[in-house]
C-alpha cells in the first residue's frame, strides 16, 4: 500500500469554473500510473464520499498519453459557487487533501 | 513552410513578465501579440462590483512595453477579458490606461473596443424562451435571478476578434472573452486548422505556465503550421517538454481530452506531443468538431450582502477542544443580544478554524488536535452596518465565552490588530454560469472604433 500523494508527481486541485472542482494526478512512470488508474480507489464510488458528493456526479477520466487522471466533481464549498458567502477555497487550489491520503494497493 | 507566429505576453495582464521575453517574441516577427487579462478564478466580486483584481499600476507596467513595442513593430495587439471580469467598467478601466500610455508615448493607432455586457432582460428572455443550458453542476437559472444580477457578461468567441482584425484594428481591447479566442481568431481566419488553433490557444492563454520552470508571468511563442503547432517559452532559461505541455492541456478544465469552445469541440485524445529542440514542443493530432448550435457562455454576479470579519489566534488547549460548543454559544448570544427587529434572514454568521479544518470543513480527514488555531469569525448581512454590528457582538461573545473546563477566564482570543474587525464590503455570488443560444455573435458583442 502507498498513499496517492507519494505515488503522484503532480497532485493539484483547481476550479473548473465556479461550480466544479477538478483534480489532476500525474505520474512519472507508466507502471505507477497504471497501478493507480486501475485501482478500486480511483472509482467515482470510492472518491465520492471523500467530498460528500453523489457518485454519479464524480467523473474520473484517465489520459493515458500523459499518464494523468482527472477527477471532476461539483464544488461543495460556498453557498452558490466559488467566492460566494462562507466559501473556504475561492480558487479551489487546496481541495486535493482527502484524495492525497488515499491508500493505493 | 507556411506558418503563423503568435506571442502570448503572459497568463494574466498585471502579473508581470520579463520584457526581454517579449522582445525575443517580437524578434520572431509574430503576426499577433496577445494577452489574457481575466478569469472567474478570483470569484464573483470583481465581475459584480466592476472593479479589477489587478491594480492600475500593474496593468500600466505590463501594458506599456507591450503597446509601445507592438506599435513599433507594427504587430496587432489583442487584449481579452479586460479588467478581469470583462464588464463595461472593467473594459473602460483598461481602455483609459491604454489611452494614457498612447498619449504619454505619442502613439497613433486604430483601436477596436469590443463590449461583452449582456442586458439582464435579454438573459431573462432567453430563460423564458428556453435558450439557456446550465454548465455542468451549475444551479438552475431563473428569470428572477437573471433580472436580480448586478452584471452579466458573455464570453465572446473568435468571431468578434477576427472581425476587428480584418477591419484593420491595430489594437483590440475586448471585454469578457474565451481565453482561446484571443489567440485562435487569427489563425482560424487565415485558414489554419481550428482544432490545432484552439488547442494552441488553450496552451498560450496562460503564458509560460506550460514551461519549466512554469511561469504564468512570462511570455510564450506559438507557431502554427498546416498539420501541427509548436510552443516555446520566450525566456532562454525556460523549456517546454511533452509532459509539461500535455499536462497544461488539461489545466483548470473539467475534461482532460476535450476542449469545449463556442466554435465547437476539440478532441485531444489522439494528440501527439514531441520535443523539437531544447525549448520547443510540437503538438499534432488535435481534432475539431464544429458545433451545430452557437452557444455563448454567460457569467453573472449578484450582490447577496455585506461582509465583516475578524481573525484571531487561539493558543489554549481547552478553548481549542471546546470550539464547537463555543460556536453554538456565540450564535445563541448574538441572537439574544440583537435587536428584536433584526430578522433571522437578514444576517448569517460563520466560523473557520485554520489549523483545524478551515479549508476542507466536514471533509477534513486529519483530526489530531492542533496546539494553535487561527479563527475567522465572519458575518454576512443585508447592510454593512448590520454585518459590522453582528460581528462586533460575535467577537466580544467569543472572547469572553464561558465553557466547561475554562481556565483562560481573561479572554479566549489573541487579536493581531487594533481595530480587530474588518468591514469587507459587498459579497457577491455567481448567479449565472450558463450557455445561451446565440444567432449573431457580432450583434451580441458590439464594437467601437477610435483612432488615437
Amino acid at each position: 500500500m502507498a498513499r496517492l500523494e507519494d505515488l503522484a508527481s503532480v497532485l493539484r486541485s483547481k476550479n473548473a469554473g465556479p461550480f466544479q472542482i477538478t483534480i489532476d494526478v500525474l505520474f512519472e512512470d507508466e507502471a505507477t500510473y497504471r497501478r493507480v488508474r486501475d485501482s478500486a480507489a480511483m472509482t467515482p464510488a470510492a472518491i465520492a464520499p471523500l467530498y460528500g458528493v453523489p457518485g454519479q456526479l464524480v467523473n474520473v477520466i484517465p489520459f493515458d498519453r500523459v499518464r494523468a487522471i482527472k477527477i471532476t466533481f461539483p464544488r461543495q464549498s460556498g453557498e452558490r459557487g466559488s467566492g460566494s458567502a462562507f466559501d473556504r477555497d475561492v480558487y479551489g487550489a487546496q481541495q486535493h487533501g482527502p484524495l492525497a491520503e488515499v491508500e493505493i494497493p | 513552410m507556411e506558418e503563423l507566429r503568435i506571442v502570448s505576453i503572459n497568463g494574466c495582464l498585471g502579473y508581470g513578465y520579463e520584457v526581454a521575453s517579449l522582445e525575443n517574441g517580437i524578434a520572431a516577427k509574430p503576426a499577433l501579440i496577445g494577452g489574457d487579462a481575466g478569469s472567474t478564478d478570483p470569484g464573483p466580486y470583481y465581475l459584480g462590483s466592476g472593479t479589477s483584481l489587478v491594480k492600475r499600476a500593474q496593468i500600466l507596467r505590463d501594458l506599456t512595453p507591450a503597446l509601445v513595442k507592438s506599435r513599433a513593430a507594427g504587430v496587432p495587439l489583442v487584449i481579452g477579458s479586460a479588467g478581469m471580469g470583462g464588464g463595461e467598467p472593467n473594459l473602460q478601466f483598461v481602455r483609459r490606461i491604454l489611452i494614457d500610455i498612447a498619449r504619454e508615448h505619442g502613439l497613433h493607432f486604430k483601436l477596436a473596443t469590443i463590449h461583452s455586457e449582456i442586458p439582464n432582460e435579454q438573459v431573462a428572455r432567453a430563460v423564458r424562451d428556453k435558450q439557456i443550458t446550465p454548465m455542468p453542476d451549475a444551479p438552475p437559472l431563473t428569470e428572477e435571478l437573471a433580472l436580480a444580477s448586478s452584471r452579466i457578461v458573455g464570453q465572446m468567441g473568435t468571431e468578434p476578434f477576427a472581425h476587428a482584425l480584418a477591419q484593420g484594428a491595430d489594437v483590440v481591447l475586448a471585454g469578457r472573452s474565451c481565453d482561446t479566442a484571443i489567440y485562435a481568431a487569427l489563425p482560424i481566419a487565415r485558414g489554419y486548422d481550428p482544432g490545432l488553433a484552439l488547442h494552441m490557444a488553450k496552451i498560450m492563454e496562460c503564458g509560460a505556465q506550460c514551461g519549466i520552470p512554469l511561469a504564468a508571468n512570462d511570455s510564450l511563442l506559438g507557431t502554427i503550421r498546416r498539420d501541427h503547432f509548436e510552443v516555446r517559452p520566450l525566456a532562454e532559461r525556460r523549456i517546454c517538454t511533452p509532459e509539461s505541455v500535455a499536462a497544461h492541456t488539461m489545466y483548470e478544465q473539467g475534461h482532460p481530452l476535450i476542449l469545449f469552445e463556442p466554435e465547437g469541440e476539440v478532441d485531444m485524445s489522439n494528440a501527439q506531443f514531441e520535443q523539437v529542440d531544447r525549448q520547443t514542443v510540437r503538438v499534432s493530432g488535435s481534432r475539431f468538431q464544429p458545433t451545430r448550435r452557437l452557444r455563448i457562455k454567460l457569467e453573472g454576479a449578484r450582490r447577496v450582502g455585506y461582509r465583516a470579519f475578524t481573525l484571531a489566534g487561539i493558543r489554549d488547549r481547552n478553548v481549542i477542544a471546546s470550539l464547537d460548543k463555543i460556536e453554538a454559544a456565540v450564535r445563541a448570544t448574538v441572537r439574544r443580544l440583537l435587536d428584536q427587529g433584526v430578522t433571522e434572514e437578514s444576517f448569517k454568521l460563520g466560523f473557520r478554524h485554520y489549523g483545524r479544518d478551515a479549508v476542507l470543513g466536514p471533509y477534513e480527514t486529519v483530526r489530531t488536535p492542533p496546539h494553535e488555531v487561527g479563527t475567522v469569525i465572519e458575518a454576512v448581512a443585508d447592510s454593512q452596518e448590520l454585518a459590522d454590528y453582528v460581528l462586533s457582538l460575535a467577537r466580544s461573545s467569543f472572547l469572553h465565552c464561558p465553557f466547561d473546563g475554562r481556565k483562560t477566564t481573561a479572554g479566549n482570543l489573541a487579536f493581531p490588530s487594533s481595530p480587530s474587525d474588518m468591514s469587507a464590503g459587498e459579497v457577491y455570488e455567481f448567479s449565472v454560469y450558463h450557455l445561451m443560444d446565440v444567432d449573431d455573435q457580432l450583434a451580441l458583442f458590439p464594437m467601437d472604433w477610435e483612432t488615437l
